[in-house]
């Protein structure tokens, strides 16, 4: 391929090249033999070897570093679970299951962990470094939903399953889809379609809402969603800023809204935007205002418990939507908790449950497989339906590769007993109300493509 | 002008040439021989030989290169969306583009030295960056970066009669596929080329112009010059460098992010032809290397790692050195990457390529050697 580039026009640089192209042929040779020297069949075929590798590509550092822990923290437990360590957590419950707690398919499993920084660029480098340079099988992670998208692009592209951590987009599962990804977290549609009714009940028909988002995929599909539901229910829609990510500072876009009419905030902000920007709202005094006899009030339509945390006593009787949350009774659930609070000492945010419950598909999808081979895995993960992991019923639609299952609906608890009990769950939306055609216009536009097994 | 004019830029050209073709062997040993890393090596080589014609040469500091090699990334994607998957067109364009921006940005920037020229630099490439993250998102798809469809007209290959099935087509060079070694591979050559250019500059009566513009400007506007012209040409030449880097990235990886046109990039690039040594030939290759090394290689280290490093040790100097260890690597590699930094500008000014002048000069001693000497001069007149 050297000889390719070979400048013509010039004699006197002929030698000089020829012994690049030399040195070039030499250098290579081993690495073109060496490249598929086992199991040509598909990419990074872990062949005899007693091991498997999966990759962690979490935010470590930037606006989502705390949710990039909690998944870390979750990822390890499932490791340490699939090599039959603990007490198991949720693969007790996990039905139907064929994991064995003997690794995946015999093999025991270890990890390489990567930093995201947030960014897609870095993003990318840390995931081709683990499919290049440590043979990783499959790549999770996310937390950041423009970053989900990059990486599943590249996975796509190098031919490894892309299982996404937290991210809530509807492009990833709609025009951005890719066979080789797979989202188990819900979206922003289905975050809009739950907290409609749940938000007419306790708000009424009359409201004006103005919408602070972050500038990015996730933000414009969510303010998209919500925005749709509450016009639904009669509600109108003053005004849509758009706010950077990791902005800090808030006050220059939450003055406005004092003065804009609005009686509805509504904050398409995640991680520590968000406890920034409701923070500094409820600083502002916003929720002590009336506006036409209306109390003002704020929504945040992707709730999280470390984000309640973070923000505080300002998330009393804020509502919202969210995954998972620990305190569901269900036996899955409850098993989850244990475990992960007997390794850290504290319950798991969802995007820790969703990173844990992720990881258990794909193990299970590729003892189902009886192979590691992606395009076979992905196979054996479309259509699959589950229960015992902590969401009910659950079904990975085989045309988007998007996870069904029932929406919860919470709001900030006005008396928390515990740092960590800060949300209460106000209702748990069934599947069959938050569910849409595959060819909703909100997902319309993406081609999932043929699955890529690096071969 | 296609003559060299010494024995010992052949040595250097050959040696540079069998040094980068054969990293895929001698990096092995320390785990750095895998595609992507290589390419970046490659690629970031030739952003730092770029802005080192400017920087080292003329002494002008820009802060905004980061916005060349944006501007290279998002032609060069659009190349693949629009014409065709073949890499050639794309990084013509890329180069292009970037050229026209540089000449705007440089044909204002310029009109200012010293600081004031920095800050327009960082100024306009700032500018840039807010605009491709967000008000430009129909031409670069704001934050998530502009990727390919499979909906992409691809007018000439569609023209060839190249049917693109269910799965997205991959960057080729006449059927060579981009990704993994071959794309190393290009990179490499491109680099080469590069670097024969910048050598060819360094030793032009054109790159004696710039370094006296370095040297004096004010004398040189005294004996009748006229300088801006020259800087002109320098950052335009510079700013392509940086495009070429830039379309190279998306060969390899066919996506466009705007943080790639972020201040904090633009700086990268600096460290890296300070770290190697500014105004030397090797040097901003040598820093690229060793600050994408630590970025991609440090970063990754976790205690599992850092325990097996140190397992033969006992066991609680093996806790106490993994503790240690591991404030330096992981996430807190840019510690590791400023101590560095810091003794390196305290005790080499000039550079690493100072140290390894240094270290000759040792051997050196014991024989009569003007030309070493007077390089070391020329060297640290330069720093």
């Amino acid at each position: 391929m050297t000889d390719k580039k070979q400048p013509t026009d010039n004699i006197s640089r002929r030698n000089v090249l020829k012994l690049g192209a030399g040195a070039a042929a030499v250098g290579g040779a081993p690495m073109f033999f060496t490249r598929h020297a086992y199991g040509a069949d598909f990419l990074n075929n872990p062949g005899d070897s007693g091991t498997v590798t999966l990759g962690f590509n979490v935010p470590q550092s930037g606006a989502y570093a705390d949710e990039g822990a909690d998944e870390l923290r979750a990822y390890k437990l499932a490791v340490k679970h699939l090599n039959g360590e603990g007490d198991g957590g949720m693969m007790n419950t996990f039905k139907p299951s064929a994991l064995t707690g003997e690794g995946i398919l015999g093999k025991k499993v270890e990890y390489v962990t990567g930093d995201t920084q947030t960014k897609s660029d870095a993003a990318r480098a840390s995931a081709k470094r683990m499919i290049e340079k440590d043979k990783a099988l499959m790549i999770t992670g996310g937390s950041s939903s423009g970053v989900a998208i990059a990486v599943q692009g590249l996975c796509q592209e190098a031919g490894v399953i892309f299982m996404a951590g937290l991210t809530h987009s509807n492009d990833t599962t709609g025009k951005d889809k890719k066979a080789n990804g797979f989202r188990h977290f819900f979206n922003a549609y289905m975050s809009g379609a739950a907290l409609g009714p749940v938000l007419e009940k306790a708000y009424g028909n009359n409201r004006n809402a103005y919408h602070l988002t972050a500038d990015y995929t996730w933000g414009y599909t969510t303010q998209e969603s919500v925005q749709t539901s509450t016009e639904a229910i009669g509600w109108e829609t003053a005004q849509n800023v758009l706010t950077p990510v990791g902005a800090g500072d808030f006050s220059q876009y939450i003055t406005p809204v004092l003065n804009s009419g609005a009686d509805t905030l509504i904050l398409n902000h995640y991680g520590k935007d968000m406890v920034n920007s409701l923070t500094q709202a409820i600083q502002f005094g916003l929720r002590d205002k009336q506006v036409d006899g209306n109390d003002f009030v704020i929504i945040v339509p992707l709730y999280s418990r470390l984000m309640a945390q973070g923000a505080g006593d300002a998330v009393k009787g804020i509502f919202g939507s969210t995954n998972w949350h620990w305190s569901l009774p269900d036996e899955g659930s409850q098993a989850f908790v244990k475990s992960f609070g007997q390794e850290y000492g504290f319950p798991p945010s969802q995007a820790a449950h969703t990173c844990y419950v992720q990881t258990l598909l794909y193990a299970d999808a590729c003892e189902r497989a009886g192979t590691f081979e992606p395009c076979q895995v992905g196979a054996a993960l479309e259509g699959f339906k589950f229960d015992g992991m902590g969401n009910g019923p659950t079904e990975y639609r085989a045309e988007d590769h998007q996870c069904f299952k029932d929406v919860l609906v919470v709001k900030g608890k006005e008396n928390p007993s515990s740092q960590f009990d800060l949300l209460e769950v106000v209702e748990v939306t069934p599947r069959s109300q938050v569910e849409y055609p595959v060819d909703h216009p909100m997902f319309a536009g993406g081609d999932l493509g043929t699955c890529n097994n690096g071969a | 002008m296609f003559k060299f004019s010494a024995a010992s830029d052949w040595m250097l050209f050959l040696l540079f040439s069998a040094v980068v073709l054969t990293m895929p062997i001698w990096l092995a040993p320390i785990g750095a021989n895998y595609p992507d890393l290589m390419q970046r090596f490659a690629i970031f080589g030739l952003f730092a030989i770029g802005f080192n014609l400017l920087f080292g040469l003329t002494g002008y500091l820009s802060f905004g290169h980061a916005a060349f090699l944006g501007v290279g990334s998002y032609t060069a994607v659009w190349s693949f969306k629009l014409l065709t998957m073949n890499v050639l067109p794309a990084i013509g364009l890329a180069i292009l583009t970037a050229g026209l921006f540089a000449l705007v940005i440089g044909f204002v920037s310029l009109r200012r030295s010293g600081i004031y020229f920095s800050i327009l630099t960082l100024a306009f490439a700032q500018m840039s960056y807010n605009l491709a993250y967000s008000v430009l998102t129909p031409i670069t798809n704001g934050e998530s970066g502009l990727q390919l469809t499979l909906s992409d007209p691809r007018v000439i290959d569609t023209a060839m009669g190249e049917v693109v099935g269910r799965s997205l087509p991959s960057t080729n060079l006449f059927g060579i596929k981009m990704s993994g070694m071959p794309g190393f591979y290009f990179c490499a050559v491109v680099l080469i080329i590069g670097f024969f250019i910048s050598l060819r500059i360094f030793r032009s009566p054109f790159g004696t112009m710039l370094r006296a513009i370095k040297s004096n400007q004010t004398r040189m506007s005294y004996t009748g010059f006229n300088t801006r012209p020259y800087l002109l040409a320098v950052f335009v030449i510079s700013g392509m460098y940086a495009g070429l880097a830039g379309g190279l990235m998306a060969v390899t990886d066919p996506l466009a992010g705007a943080e790639r046109m972020q201040w904090t990039a633009s700086g990268e690039v600096v460290l890296m032809t300070i770290l190697g040594g500014a105004g030397t030939l090797i040097g901003p290759v040598l820093g690229a290397g060793i600050i994408k090394y630590f970025e991609n290689i440090f970063s990754a280290y976790n205690t599992t790692q850092l325990n097996q490093v140190f397992a033969a040790l006992p066991d609680g100097l093996q806790e106490i050195m993994v503790s240690v260890a591991s404030m330096f690597v992981g996430k807190s590699w840019h510690l590791t990457l400023g101590l560095m930094f810091v003794i390196v500008v305290i005790f080499l000014p000039g550079g690493i390529m100072e140290g390894v002048r240094r270290i000759g000069g040792l051997f050196r001693r014991g024989q009569k050697s003007p030309e070493s000497a007077s390089a070391a001069a020329a060297s640290t007149t330069q720093a």
